[in-house]
């Protein structure tokens, strides 16, 4: 009998996917493995569109020590034998619908991926995205999601010391949440997810399963549901347990740091549950594996091996212990209070074999199961950038000049540029006590224990000028992460990115994933910095609109000296100031897709550039300026330009500033003070003296640079023709707390 | 001294008070499961902070059955110091070691941000090394820290001068925009009668070294290790 559209529709397979399915397996499956293969062969476990593009990533490099995709993240060596593991990924659509429980299982699900690797998580960022706060549900997921994250994580006592919170119309209603995680292990401690070696014994530990979640890896996050289907699909989203989570973090960090001659692997249960974390785990070991599923302890009885094998209850892990260290694995996680049960045994042969009471009820091949149908499609330029593109922005009146401090004052209160503070306050920054650069400034930085180093970590993702252009947007992205990176005394070394999009089944939207994926491999090669792991989120769209191309870059930058670091504020008076990659003056055209044009022309069009060389030069002058001790604070220009970032730098140090006396910004106002060009940073020096030096290192890394002013004492604020003191900056800057 | 650093379920200051006390300040210090029953080996008990239990009930409230607690209310009994940090205050509370209770925020949201502190109150080795009208700078990370007793409770605590650090600005003013939490009177540190008792909503052992933002917090231990060393002259 041939299977109805209706059951391939719950597990979201095409009818040639299917055919496709009974080829391989040279027979119809039956219900339990209709859904495993489903969940298996979603975009979301199985990358089935993305993973043609993926491959076009720079993945290899000296201190990497993973293969791109082959374990739950990305590790780097850190030096001092010492690894950095990091990974980021989205909780988009059960965020849409449920946002406390989607964003806090978003970060209870990133974390799970870190420890798994057998390392300790010492950060979390978040990289925040929602549609407009005119739109009452905009208020209700905001609140919702930064609850969620600070609810889950605060509980695990991991800092949260970077991320990112953009406000745009094509979010409304499906909104962005990415969550990024750093560990750290030491280099020989790092664990597989991998079963291995006939005999060894699978054990479930944590929570135990329940009905929640089934079909969130092939239903919520493969396709596009419409609203009206919200309150139905609800009880696809998870329930967080935190305190679980913390018990089960400190339990598995324990065995894999203390005991790793006890195990063959670990893995976290994720998307699609038991049956992911199973038949990954038997892949990657090349392996089969039985399973009793009578022995997985239930929630709820009357539970079908269905059920059992796709349930997504949260704070699950997979242990793969050595036969004759069962017991003390059983007994270590008994020692924190956790259930731990023996729930399958590694056999050899090319299936994941389920039984129930001894009957087998589903027979998957790992290999065809990991295998999921490639889609390369044909991408096709959207005729709307074309447009936006020609848009002359010198068309536009300028800004008077009488107009220029209110003008600072109204694009310091616009939500993407305001301060963030009413977020991350809600969010423990400082626990495990090694937080060096708090949320706040360019990048957070965080030091390693028992080494001299410092980590820097940020998100970055300017949706808007990857709207306009695709390909610049991406390698906007990676340059501006590394320009943050580097404002803290950074290197730049590796990157983890999470590619947020729409359907890819629109030819439209497909072209913009593509070109962001060439635009972050052009700017990965040239700052040297591969991409370690990262997630996909597609059918991103809410009525038939997708949200903006959203190529989100996590980075991490090592500081081989913590006590070198840089903040980003005019910490003391009398400080020169110099912008580093451009004079001041800078033509119409650099107003493209900033929030200058939105916010006073109601306009997002023009055409972004990037120029990666000169960028990849001003940041070796800041980092050898830095080196030489001559920087008391660095800053970049991003999103507000000039005008901003100077307001930034005063407010977070706490010091006023004077523009030199001859402060030019040449024939138009607007983009001198507001323009977005790419590769500029503002520093201050600790002494007069050291412009002569900054000059001289200037030329020889061939960047261009502008002497700006100096720091004062007092709460004075003075560029060009902006007038206004610290007080009323910090009132406009705060303007999102009052929300 | 020997300090003995207790791990609930859920704790997660644990580590930190532990770096502090033995990395920074050179003190002997161990970390003890909450089954652990015996202190006999030790100088000072720490409750640190974290989400004991998750939380899920009233903050302190499961933790406060733990089998430790019984050995660690002797230990206060006896005249021995104790501090109780951010869940550690909450669990003080819970078990009757010190009035009143810690509510949830007025904000109605969880709050993590650096504070001032005036030192305020009579004598306790936990602050001896820290004169009255100092301001001290030191985190707070709490959902929970909004300090709530009876009338007649405050009003003891203020005559009894056991209201050892209050919130309040850089200057030492202690003003409403200074409370994070709501806490009433700014209260953010209390002691017990005998004084060898103190709970305390801010962190102390997030302020130990200057490249995490200042040493503040260490002003707390030191007094305490300091008191603890002219006992034994």
């Amino acid at each position: 009998m041939p299977v109805s559209q209706e059951a391939l529709d719950a597990v979201a397979l095409s009818r040639a996917e299917y055919e496709q399915l009974v080829e391989r397996l040279k027979r119809e499956p039956n219900e339990v493995e209709l859904g495993m293969f489903g969940s298996l062969w979603s975009e979301h476990c199985g990358y089935k569109n993305s993973k043609p593009l993926l491959r076009l990533f720079p993945s290899g490099g000296d201190r990497v020590l993973t293969q791109a995709g082959a374990e739950n993240a990305g590790a780097i060596d850190v030096g001092g034998g010492r690894c950095v593991v990091m990974k980021v990924e989205s909780h988009n659509h059960p965020s849409a619908i449920e946002p406390y429980q989607g964003a806090a299982t978003g970060v209870g699900g990133i974390v799970r991926d870190i420890f798994a690797m057998g390392a300790y998580p010492i950060a979390l960022l978040d990289s925040l995205r929602f549609g407009t706060l005119d739109e009452p549900q905009t208020r209700y997921l905001y609140d919702g999601v930064v609850g969620g994250i600070g609810g889950y994580g605060n509980c695990l006592g991991i800092p949260n010391v970077g991320g990112e919170v953009f406000f745009a119309a094509p979010y409304n209603g499906n909104p962005l949440v990415n969550a990024m995680c750093v560990g750290v292990a030491d280099i020989d401690k790092l664990v597989s997810a991998r079963a291995s070696g006939e005999g060894s014994v699978l054990l479930l530990v944590g929570s135990d399963t329940g009905r929640d979640g089934i079909h969130g890896a092939s239903g919520l996050a493969s396709r596009t549901d419409p609203e009206s289907r919200f309150a139905e699909m609800r009880p696809a989203v998870q329930v967080g347990n935190p305190f679980m989570e913390k018990l089960l973090m400190e339990a598995c960090y324990e065995l894999a740091s203390r005991h790793s001659d006890w195990i063959v692997g670990i893995q976290d249960l994720g998307a699609a549950g038991l049956t992911s974390s199973i038949v990954e785990c038997c892949a990657r070991g090349r392996t089969g594996a039985v399973i009793d599923i009578e022995r997985v302890p239930r929630r709820e009885t009357g539970m079908t091996p269905y059920e059992v094998m796709l349930s997504e209850s949260q704070e699950r892990m997979l242990i793969i212990a050595k036969p004759e260290h069962v017991d003390q694995v059983t007994a270590l996680f008994h020692g924190w209070e956790l259930h731990c049960e023996a729930i399958g045994t590694v056999v050899g042969g090319p299936d994941v074999i389920i039984r129930e009471h001894g009957e087998e009820v589903a027979r998957v091949p790992w290999e065809t199961a990991t295998e999921p149908p490639e889609y390369r499609r044909a991408g096709e330029r959207p005729a709307e950038i074309t447009e936006l593109n020609r848009f002359d922005i010198g068309s536009l009146p300028d800004l008077a000049p009488g107009d220029a401090s209110a003008a600072l004052l109204r694009m310091l209160a616009r939500p993407n540029i305001a301060s963030k503070r009413g977020v991350y306050r809600r969010y423990d920054q400082q626990v495990l006590g090694n937080t060096v650069i708090q949320p706040g400034g360019d990048a957070g930085v965080v030091r390693i224990d028992e080494t001299d180093l410092a980590v820097a970590l940020t998100t970055d993702c300017n949706a808007r000028l990857a709207y306009l252009d695709p390909y610049a947007g991406g390698a906007i992205a990676v340059a501006e992460a590394a320009r943050n990176i580097v404002c803290t005394g950074a290197n730049p070394v590796a990157v983890t990115d999470c590619m947020n999009f729409g359907s890819p089944e629109k030819p439209d939207v497909y072209y913009t994933m593509e070109q962001a994926v060439r635009g972050i491999s052009e700017a990965c090669m040239e700052f040297g910095t591969p991409v370690v792991s990262g997630n996909v989120s597609l059918y991103n769209e809410r009525s038939g609109r997708p949200v903006y191309p959203t190529p989100v870059i996590g980075m991490l930058g090592v500081l081989d000296d913590a006590s070198k670091h840089l903040g980003a504020g005019f910490t003391a008076a009398g400080s020169p100031v110099w912008l580093l990659g451009a004079d001041v003056a800078q033509p119409a055209p650099t107003l493209a897709g900033s929030e200058y044009l939105e916010a006073e022309h109601e306009t997002v069009a023009g055409l972004p550039v990037v120029d990666l060389l000169a960028e990849h030069r001003l940041q070796q002058l800041v980092l050898a300026a830095n080196d030489e001790g001559l920087l008391r604070s660095a800053h970049d220009c991003s999103e507000g330009g000039l005008a901003v970032a100077v307001a930034e730098s005063s407010m977070l140090g706490a010091h006023g500033f004077e523009s030199t006396a001859d402060f030019d910004p040449g024939e138009r106002l607007d983009s001198a003070l507001f323009g977005e060009a790419q590769g500029r940073i503002v520093v201050s020096l600790r002494r007069d003296s050291d412009a002569d030096r900054l000059r001289e290192l200037a030329r020889e890394y061939e960047v261009p640079l502008a002497h700006l002013g100096q720091t004062v004492e007092a709460e004075t604020f003075r560029l060009g023709p902006i007038e206004s003191t610290l007080p009323e900056l910090t009132y406009a800057y705060e303007a999102l707390m009052r929300l | 001294m020997r300090f003995a650093i207790v791990r609930f379920p859920g704790t997660w200051s644990d580590r930190d008070c532990y770096r502090v006390l033995h990395d920074v300040l050179g003190q002997e210090a161990s970390i003890l499961w909450h089954r652990e029953t015996d202190l006999s080996g030790y100088d000072a008990v720490v409750l640190p902070g974290g989400f004991s239990y998750g939380d899920y009930l009233r903050c302190g409230a499961i933790a406060r059955f733990s089998p430790v607690m019984d050995s660690v209310v002797s230990f206060a009994e006896a005249g021995k110091p104790v501090i109780g940090i951010c869940n550690g205050f909450q669990v003080l509370c819970e078990s009757h070691l010190l009035p009143g209770a810690l509510i949830l925020n007025d904000s109605l949201q969880f709050r993590c941000e650096w504070t001032h502190l005036r030192r305020d109150g009579g004598d306790t080795p936990w602050a001896s090394a820290i004169p009255a009208g100092d301001v001290i700078r030191i985190p707070i990370s709490h959902g929970d820290g909004n300090y709530f007793a009876e009338p007649g409770t405050l009003d003891e605590l203020e005559r009894d001068s056991r209201v050892i650090f209050r919130y309040c600005d850089e200057h030492g003013d202690v003003t409403a925009e200074a409370n994070p939490n709501g806490s009433q009177r700014n209260i953010a540190g209390i002691i017990n009668r005998r004084g060898n008792v103190l709970g305390m909503m801010p962190h102390p052992e997030r302020a130990g070294e200057d490249i995490v933002g200042g040493t503040d917090g260490n002003r707390i231990w030191t007094s305490l290790i300091e008191a603890g060393l002219a006992a034994v002259r």
